[in-house]
This record gives structure tokens, sequence and C-alpha cells, in this order.
């Protein structure tokens, strides 16, 4: 009896420990954001939104880090999107079980992995130099779609996953041909899941720092880009640059810029868990 | 016609897909080339051996020591805390939680993933560190220990969501088999439900070492940039990542003995998340035809 009761003690014991394991992570990002929430909160107005970087953190605003955030998140939308749904679509509906399949999957998985660093130095060599883009909009945008393009792969392929045979079947006898199965039945079918993946590869697009870093992109850059062969800099980038500076001002500087990043990256997040709910109920 | 418009597409997807392979020839020839420069300048032996890294000083030393006992130190001390909390986590969520309840954490603990590790890097540096100190006196504002926790932070849903997945992914009939024999869920969970995924939870640990090997912000802001070969988790310490971003950062000129620094310490990290990967590739392959 005693043994049955010690068992039934450690079970409940482990209960609880589960729950405050589940429950550390979410507690100490919820003491982190209302860290931050005080630090910064009161620094968030109109003009430092508007306003130019600064020696002096009352006058330094985020204006010019802001465009480049959004610059580099168009143009990698742009770039990515294309070939990451055009790759998935082959892998998913093409490609027969061959070697290359096999190839093309484990590189993808392997590419998946890559520390983000590392697409900073190919960035650096492939578009910086031999390109010659300089450290420009451009270049940075081309290295962070290269960065997503196994990201959106991935959730395109679950998208497409997940249709019902039935469909492509019922398409087939139609008399439609591989293509426009997949474009009239297999993209409008899998949209949901296929935007989902996309915005949340995009949310980690927008949150990268390290590799525009390697690029050469600027923590200082007195105007916003006004094409994509301009310098820049992005959000986080100002970010890492404010907290490396001793002023206290600049701490400050750093927190309201932080609560705006993370309410694009949560917003984000947001969207795409919204997608995902809605689009998930249609197959099931 | 409508024959060739098809070919025409096939062969455009085709191309796409095989742009991934040439972004991973060009990462290994990027890397491998400008490291072939740097070794044709610095031996190898002195790379491996050399105790010291100093390219950017006078008295320039070129052992890559310092910088790995950096990394492997914020690693280790970012796997220690998040494999038994991720672990724990994985195991409560799929053996002991309502289904309600899990639909609603995964989401939430998903999102410890999705902020920008930049910000993590503020969080360790303004909050953890200072906290730290309070009751380690003599720690420096820049150590190891502080950005390996909050890194540690970040990878546990990498960890509780790959473990759950793989328990989850485990026959009911193993779970009913062991009630039936009278045994508790702590006793389900760890005798018969855990070996059974083990595969799927090692692949869970070695995708968040790997991550932990390459993550970059949280070391370089809260770390410190002193590469010395240490395991004293008090004192700044420089990692691989970390000195790829300082230098970065400097005025390095092109083709320079230092500019080539950053390649050879890249094909370093590269190389052992590669492995990494590679591993853990062959284990969730094999996982995957057990249950299928």
């Amino acid at each position: 009896m005693n043994n049955i009761r010690k068992n039934r003690l450690k079970d409940q014991a482990f209960k609880v420990w589960g729950i405050f394991c589940t429950l550390l992570g979410l507690v100490l990002l919820a003491v982190f954001i209302g860290n931050i929430l005080v630090d910064g909160i009161m620094r968030i107005d109109w003009e430092f939104v508007m306003n130019l970087p600064s020696r002096k953190p009352e006058k330094a605003g985020i204006y010019t880090a802001l465009i480049g955030s959004i610059w580099v998140l168009l143009l990698t939308t742009l770039i990515a999107l294309p070939i990451g749904i055009a790759a998935a679509i082959y892998l998913e509906e093409y490609s027969k079980k061959n070697k290359l399949a096999t190839i093309l999957e484990v590189n993808i998985s392997n590419l998946a992995g890559v520390p983000s660093i590392i697409y900073g130095l190919l960035g650096l060599e492939v578009f910086v130099r031999i390109l010659e883009m300089g450290a420009s909009v451009l270049a940075g945008s081309f290295t962070l779609a290269l960065l997503i393009l196994p990201i959106v792969i991935v959730s395109t392929r679950e998208a497409l996953k997940a249709v019902p045979k039935s469909i492509r079947d019922a398409s087939f006898a139609m008399g439609a041909s591989k293509w426009q199965t997949v474009y009239h039945q297999l993209l409008p079918a899998s949209f949901g899941g296929i935007l989902t993946g996309i915005i949340l590869a995009l949310s980690r697009a927008v949150g990268e720092t390290a590799p525009l870093i390697v690029i050469g992109a600027l923590a200082y850059v007195p105007f916003a880009p006004s094409s994509p062969m301009d310098e820049f800099s992005v959000l986080p980038i100002q970010i890492f640059n404010w907290i490396t500076r001793p002023q206290h001002g600049f701490v400050e500087n750093a927190a309201a810029a932080i609560i705006i990043l993370l309410l694009i990256t949560f917003v984000m997040n947001g969207i795409a868990v919204y997608f995902r709910n809605k689009w998930q109920k249609k197959f099931k | 016609m409508r024959k060739l418009k098809e070919l025409v597409i096939e062969r455009g997807l085709l191309l796409s897909a095989l742009i991934t392979i040439a972004v991973t020839v060009g990462i290994v020839l990027v890397l491998s080339i400008e490291a072939v420069n740097f070794f044709s300048e610095v031996s190898i032996i002195d790379f491996i051996t050399d105790p010291e890294w100093t390219p950017l000083f006078s008295d320039k030393h070129f052992g890559i020591l310092p910088l790995l006992s950096g990394t492997l130190l914020t690693s280790f001390i970012a796997i220690a805390f998040a494999v038994p909390v991720g672990l724990s986590i994985s195991i409560y969520l799929s053996e002991y939680a309502p289904k309600s309840f899990r639909r609603t954490i995964k989401p939430l603990l998903e999102l410890l993933a999705a902020v920008p590790t930049v910000v993590y890097g503020f969080f360790a540096l303004m909050v953890v560190t200072p906290f730290l100190q309070s009751f380690i006196p003599g720690m420096s504002s820049f150590n190891s220990l502080s950005a390996g926790l909050v890194m540690g932070i970040m990878i546990i849903p990498y960890i509780s969501s790959l473990s759950e997945d793989a328990l989850h992914a485990v026959p009911n009939s193993l779970r009913e088999a062991a009630y039936g024999m009278g045994s508790t869920r702590l006793q389900n969970s760890f005798r018969v439900m855990v070996p059974a995924a083990s595969s799927g939870i090692i692949v869970s640990i070695i995708l968040a070492i790997s991550r932990a090997i390459g993550e970059t912000m949280i070391v370089a802001i809260a770390a410190g940039q002193q590469p010395r070969l240490t395991f004293d988790p008090t004192v700044p310490v420089e990692t691989i990542t970390a000195y790829i971003v300082q230098v970065s950062l400097g005025d390095v000129q092109h083709d320079s003995l230092e500019y080539k620094t950053i390649f050879a310490a890249g094909i370093t990290l590269f190389v052992f998340t590669f492995l990494l990967n590679t591993i853990s590739y062959r284990i969730r392959k094999k996982f995957q035809e057990k249950y299928e």
C-alpha cells in the first residue's frame, strides 16, 4: 500500500512540476515585456516614430530604421515568395521519387538549420561584393530571402499536402492538365496554409539582425532609403546600436523601439495563427 | 501547344527548386574559398591549437579555441536549462494536460521562439545580469551565464514542441497497455513513452544544440567580446558568432587577413551545425519509418 501511495504522490509532484515548467517561460516573457513597457512606453510618441537618428537620445527617432525594415520586408517577400512557392509545388506535385528529389529534400532540411549569420557571410561575398550591390536594401533583401526560403518551401509543401487527393483526381478526371490542376484547384485550396507559413517566415525576417550586420547594414543612416540601391538600417540593428551605447537615454530608446518591434512580430504571428485556425477547419 | 506550356512550367518550377541547391553550393564555396585564403597565411595547426585569438591586435594570434570554448560554454548553459524544462513541458502537455489547455498553450510557447533575438539580448543584459549580480558578487556585467540562460528560454519551444509531437506519435496501445498494468502517469511517461519516443526527443535536442551554437545577437550583446579560454560562467567571453558581428561592425578592409578570419570562423561554425543537422535528419528519417 505504501508503495502505491508513494507512486501517486510522485505522479502528483510531477504534474505540479510540469505546470511550473510550462508557465516558467511564459511568466519570464511576461516579466520581461512588463519591464520593457515600464522602460520604454513613455518614450513612444509621434516624434519618436518620425525623427531621424541623432546623437542626442531625446531627439533620436526610428524613422529611417522603420522605413528600412519596410523596404527590406517588401523586397524579401517579392524575391522569396515566387521562388519558394514554385519550389514547393515542384517538390510536392511534380517531382518523382528519385535521387534528385531526395537530394533536394535533404538539402532544404539542411538549409533550414544553417545559422542566420552564415547567410550573412554568403550575402556579403555574393551580393555585396561579387554582384556589386554594396550594402544596399537589395543586397539585404536577397540575403534574407535566401534565409527564409526553406521556411516558405516547407510550409507551402505542408499546405499542399493537406489538400485531399480527391480534389486532384476530380480535376484530372475533368481533363485538366497538371498545371491547371495546380493553379485552379490546389493553390486556392491551400491558400490559407501557404499564407500562414509566409507570414511566419516574414515575421522571422523582420527580427533578423545578424545577417544584415554582416552584409554591412549601418546603424547610423542619415536618411530613409528611397530606392533599392540605397544604404539602409533596420529596426533590430537600431535597437542593437542603442543597447550598446552607454548613455541611459539610449536604453530608454532601445526599450521603446523594442515595444514597436515586438508589436509588429506579435501582430504578424497573431494573423498567422488566425489564418491557420480558419484554414484547418476547412478540411476537418 | 498545351504540352509545350506544361513543359515550360515544369522546367520553371524545377529551376526554382534547384535554386536551393545553388544556395548550399554558394555557402560551401564562399566559406571554403575565403578559408583557404586564410589558411595560406595562417597555419591550420596554429588555428586549432593556439590558445589565443587576437587578430585585431598588433600581436596577432589565430587560435579558434577561445571562440570555440565561448560558443560551447554558452550553448551548454542554454541546453542544460532548456532540456529539463522543455522535456518536462512536453511530457506534461502530452500525458497530463487537458486537450484544451494544450491547444491554447502551444502557440503561446511558440511565441518564445518568435521573439527577435536582439530583444532577448536586451533582456539578458538589462534584466537577467543585474538580477544574477545581486547574489553572485563579482559577476561581470558581460557573462556567459546570463546569455546562456536567456538563450535557454528562447530554445525551450524547439525542444518542447518537437518532443511533444514525438510523444504524441507513439501509438495509443502502448499507453493503454501501461495503464492496464497499473502504472501511474509518471511511470507510463518515463518508462514507456519517453523510451518509445526517444529518437524524436533526441532529434529535438540536437536541433536545439545547433540553434544555440548558431545564435548570435544574445551572445553578442550579453556575453561580451573578449575571447578567452575559460569555463567560468561569470566572466566575459566571445563566441564565434559574436566575433563575426564584432568584425562586421568595425571598419575592416576587404581582402585583409582580419576580413578572412570571419570566414574561417564561419566555416568552423558551419561544420558544427552541418554535422548536427545531418545527424538529426538521419535519426528523423529512421523514426518516420518506424511508425508510418
